[in-house]
């Protein structure tokens, strides 16, 4: 139907895309939710609430939230290696004065995890750890995780 | 007349009585708000208390209550209290952030992880570097 606020972002080979946002948000709360947003800021608002419908399809109970709680307690556990390396680190008397070329020829960077197992959740409200409104990191999920400019978006 | 007033009392009493025995005396925080009677089997309200509107408001404005009541039916009565709370902090997360909601959580923990991961490793190599030249250092004082 001409001027469907929808037809821009539910492609019809991709009929589940609407069929999760419907069974969870409803069409006429999405309707709501697009219609407060500026044109550019749509897409990505879609590409949101379709993961999040996802992601609660497939966990009726804890959603998205199961995975933010699993990835808080990814940070948290390295962010103790890391406590731990910088100690042993100072324990050895060295801070930056290690050449950086040498540091290369021995660095390989771990892959990311793949798959959120089924945890706890450990969230907290929204607001304590995130600066101004509307910002996000550089991954996108529905972008497999490449990376993406991020800034206000 | 009279006996028509008496039965008609009666059957208001009755009513009364129907109502309240079927009926939570205080209204949940959805019931209120949908201005409607909140029946004792209300599936809001054990997890939606009249002390705490805005809890029942933020859900509502996000997924709707139909949607809501819904998604807890389906779910057996034990995990609900978990599916309302993770429900409100996702609807939280769409207010405060109507375009990326928790997914923009998701992406600034991802980047967090991913930041923290490379700074490990980087000090890693670094305590490699420094076991090295720690070993090298011995053996020359042993030579």
């Amino acid at each position: 139907m001409p001027g469907c606020i929808f037809a821009p972002y539910f492609p019809p080979e991709e009929p589940h895309k609407f069929a999760n946002v419907h069974k969870i948000f409803g069409a006429s709360n999405v309707t709501k939710l697009l219609n407060e947003l500026l044109p550019h800021q749509r897409e990505d608002a879609v590409n949101s609430l379709a993961y999040e419908a996802e992601a609660r399809v497939r966990d009726p109970v804890y959603g998205c939230v199961g995975a933010i709680s699993y990835l808080q307690r990814q940070v948290h556990r390295l962010q103790k290696e890391l406590d731990a390396a910088n100690a042993d680190l100072v324990h050895y008397g060295l801070s930056t004065s290690t050449p950086s070329n040498v540091v290369d020829l021995v660095f390989q960077p771990q892959p990311l995890p793949q798959q959120p197992q089924q945890v706890n959740p450990v969230y907290r409200l929204p607001g304590a750890s995130r600066g101004t409104g509307g910002s996000c990191g550089t991954f996108l999920p529905w972008n497999n995780g490449h990376n993406q400019q991020g800034g206000n978006m | 007349q009279i006996l028509v007033l008496r039965f008609s009392q009666s059957f208001c009493n009755l009513s009364s009585l129907f109502r309240k025995s079927v009926m939570n005396p205080k209204r949940c925080a959805a019931c209120r708000y949908l201005r409607r009677r909140c029946p004792k089997d209300c599936v809001f309200s054990p997890y939606f208390p009249p002390n705490n509107p805005e809890k029942f408001a933020c859900v509502h404005r996000i997924y709707g209550a139909g949607n809501v009541s819904k998604m807890l039916q389906q779910l057996p009565v034990q995990t609900r209290a978990e599916a309302v709370e993770s429900l409100c902090f996702e609807a939280t997360c769409r207010i405060e952030d109507p375009v990326y909601g928790c997914v923009g959580m998701i992406s600034l923990l991802q980047t967090q992880i991913q930041k923290t991961e490379s700074l490990l490793a980087r000090t890693q190599a670094e305590i490699t570097v420094a076991q090295i030249k720690h070993s090298q250092n011995q053996h020359s004082e042993f030579m």
